[in-house]
């Protein structure tokens, strides 16, 4: 048995004391175990900044190194499959430090009676992706479980990249007066793998939004060097990557919702199910915190690159109000936006 | 997008602000039945930017905050069972019962699923006849055509592995619960646009009368919602207490005909218990007697449970419009929508939810 009181802040988790899917959610839920559980377990400084990846020094030369898992359900959605989705995870994760990535592993926990027809086909869009991304799989591992224990297969990545010398770009770096850019429509992952999973139909297709943004980020800091901070706005979404953003800077944001760029198709999706776009996941989409003076050749920049054509401003960085997120309304009054407690649900009615 | 955009058009709601700002002269107190509408009115900062003296009171129109607890905990005993999937909307999932939720008994080994449709569930009875497959039936008028279908579906099919646990509410018994309470502070009702477009607006036109309050049907987008206020205070400004259809694009005054038709076939009118109101005589739906053998409760046998709820929630008090969630001292502190004490707290159209996720805790600038 686990001894719940000798933890630092056990109060948090004590009204769960198993897992519920929201401690996946990217929310609440899932900030709490991590800084209520795994932060106190490890015990590392450089863990503690919560990055999308981690900064380390090694002889040297700073690396950003990264780490993520993926239980997508279905394996093939529009647009993508769960292969290409763990390479440009973790190629994006190395990205958000301004990093270019290097080398990745991979590793896979396969469900008995899965056909090999299926890895293999997403083994081809990992290996197509890696290569897109200038990134080699050097190492990786495979193990089984019973049929009934996994969907299909279940896909782990790590890799590492090289930080450029004398460039810090990191979730705590934001300052009062930074412009809030994101690279293009938002919500469009989200929405396709819950048109599929759902059988959902929406008119227009959507087509996961999956794409490697390391290109994206090179293009942007040969612009400037006044990015204070990257991020790529999965689970979760954009609304809970600007309130860590804010948490960890000490900030306040304030966007203007006319300006969010949002696809009729996802609105129309959002609006049916009483989902909120701002929550819905992202996989080829960055925010980024920029210096205001460099705010419009940036963006300009951004729109030039195939993957930031509808790059928007959406808000910016104030001293007022830290670590809260505020929304002006379409018809001008505010409203705050919090992160959700742990996965978005639909509606009644 | 067409049929958005226009009803959430800034100059136009600009324009309807001014009218309202012009024609109010007096304090008047307006409930919002809906809680769609709540939403929309805090999501947008509509009662930020309206006059001081118009006040929305947040009514009791959202049925997971009105399910008595006493249900919950039921749908939680059936719910555990080894031989149930359990298929229910989304937003019940987190709604507390008197110790657990849904998504705990889903850790804990519970079969529950989240779908779209109550024919979603009977889907799932067609595809596992081993299984005891239940649809948690709860809602206004507004989804009660839907699940009725889906009964009359699992009729035809001859399921004998489909059942509902059924708890449906009526607006306007709920209406005159509250214009009956001596407390009251209400002065005008902006009705429910989607229940009327199932149940048509005649039963509205007397309650008006009886208790001279004028009622206004509305919709659900910020237009909608203005131009609801603006017609309501309109009446107040002149004395006049009527029924009018400000969302005549989806609401007619006969209703949806063949959706009645169906209601009266499936369902029966019987007495409700509403979670922080009470007991409202004649307010809900049960089966009626001819489909009773879908009904839930009696085949899991959980009439037994009784639950009294948490005497710390107020939800009672802000479901019919006496305090605003921010008055509740529990508000924030004990009562979050990470640890919520009343159902109010929880749905995505609960007042105090939207009051804590669109931050009417904090002042903000």
């Amino acid at each position: 048995m686990l001894d719940f009181d000798g933890w630092v802040c056990p109060a948090p988790l004590r009204d769960y004391p198993n897992i519920v899917m929201g401690h996946g959610g990217g929310g609440k839920l899932s900030a709490e175990l991590v800084e209520n559980l795994f932060l106190p377990a490890f015990q590392s400084a450089t863990l503690e900044q919560l990055g999308d990846s981690a900064v380390v020094e090694v002889g040297g030369v700073r690396l950003a190194f990264s780490t993520d898992s993926f239980v997508v359900r279905p394996l093939f959605f529009p647009g993508g499959n769960i292969g290409d989705l763990a390479v440009n995870g973790t190629v994006n994760d190395i990205a958000m430090s301004g990093a270019q990535p290097r080398y990745m592993s991979a590793g896979f926990i396969l469900e008995e009676g899965m056909p090999i027809i299926q890895l293999a086909a997403i083994a081809q869009s990992m290996g197509a992706a890696a290569r897109a991304a200038g990134v080699s799989l050097v190492t990786g591992d495979t193990k089984v479980v019973d049929r009934g224990h996994g969907d299909g297969v279940y896909i782990s990545t790590s890799g590492f990249g090289v930080v450029p010398m004398g460039l810090h770009i990191g979730p705590g770096l934001a300052r009062p007066g930074d412009v809030v850019i994101v690279s293009g429509d938002i919500g469009v992952h989200g929405m396709a793998i819950l048109s599929v999973r759902e059988g959902l139909e929406f008119g227009a297709p959507l087509t996961t939004d999956c794409a490697a943004l390391n290109g994206l980020v090179a293009a942007m800091l040969a612009c400037t060097q006044a990015i204070h901070v990257l991020r790529d706005p999965t689970r979760g979404g954009v609304a809970s990557a600007l309130n860590e953003i804010a948490a960890a800077s000490r900030v306040g944001v304030r966007i203007v919702e006319r300006n969010l760029p949002v696809p009729t198709a996802v609105r129309a999706a959002c609006e049916i199910l009483g989902l909120d776009p701002l929550y819905v996941a992202n996989e080829g989409k960055l925010l980024a915190f920029v210096a205001r003076d460099a705010a419009e050749v940036l963006l300009e920049a951004m729109r030039a690159h195939p993957l930031g054509r509808n790059a928007a401003i959406i808000g910016e960085a104030i001293a007022d109000h830290p670590g809260m997120v505020v929304a002006r309304t379409s018809i001008g009054g505010t409203r705050v936006v919090d992160t959700q407690v742990g996965e978005q649900l639909p509606r009644i009615c | 997008m067409k049929y958005l955009d226009e009803f959430r058009d800034p100059q136009l709601a600009g324009r309807l602000f001014d009218d309202i700002r012009r024609i109010t002269t007096r304090p008047w107190a307006i409930m919002e039945v809906c809680g769609g509408q709540t939403h929309a009115i805090i999501r947008n900062g509509i009662d930020q930017l309206l006059p001081d003296q118009i006040e929305l009171i947040h009514g009791p129109g959202c049925p997971v905050c009105v399910t008595p607890l006493e249900l919950i905990d039921k749908a939680l005993a059936i719910a555990a069972r080894p031989d149930v999937i359990f298929c229910s909307f989304g937003d019940m999932l987190r709604v507390p019962g008197s110790s657990k939720d849904l998504l705990k008994i889903k850790s804990e080994g519970g079969d529950i699923r989240i779908v779209y449709s109550p024919l979603d569930a009977v889907k799932i009875a067609q595809q596992c006849p081993r299984h005891q497959v239940v649809f948690f039936g709860i809602g206004f008028e507004t989804t009660a055509p839907a699940n009725a279908m889906a009964i009359i579906h699992a009729e035809r099919l001859g399921l004998r592995n489909f059942s509902m646990l059924v708890s449906h509410v009526l607006v306007p018994p709920a209406i005159c619960a509250i214009m009956d309470s001596p407390v009251s502070r209400v002065q005008g009702f902006l009705a429910a646009g989607h229940v009327c477009s199932v149940m048509g607006t005649h039963q509205y036109g007397p309650l008006a009368e009886q208790y001279h309050v004028p009622i206004v049907v509305t919709g659900f987008e910020p237009l909608d919602v203005l131009e609801g206020v603006r017609r309501t205070v309109a009446q107040l400004e002149a004395g006049r207490a009527e029924l009018e259809n400000a969302y005549a694009r989806a609401v007619t005054a006969q209703g949806n005909l063949s959706a009645q038709q169906v209601l009266a076939e499936v369902f029966e009118v019987t007495d409700r218990t509403w979670r922080g109101i009470g007991r409202i005589p004649a307010s809900g739906w049960r089966l009626s007697q001819r489909y009773r053998g879908f009904d839930a409760e009696e085949r899991f046998n959980v009439s037994h449970i009784r639950t009294a709820e948490s005497p710390l929630c107020r939800s009672g008090e802000v479901l019919q419009g006496l305090i605003k969630p921010n008055q509740c001292p529990a508000f924030g502190k004990e009562c979050t929508p990470r640890m919520p004490l009343g159902a109010t707290m929880v749905s995505s159209e609960g007042a105090c939810a939207a009051y804590y996720q669109y931050g009417r805790f904090v002042h903000v600038t």
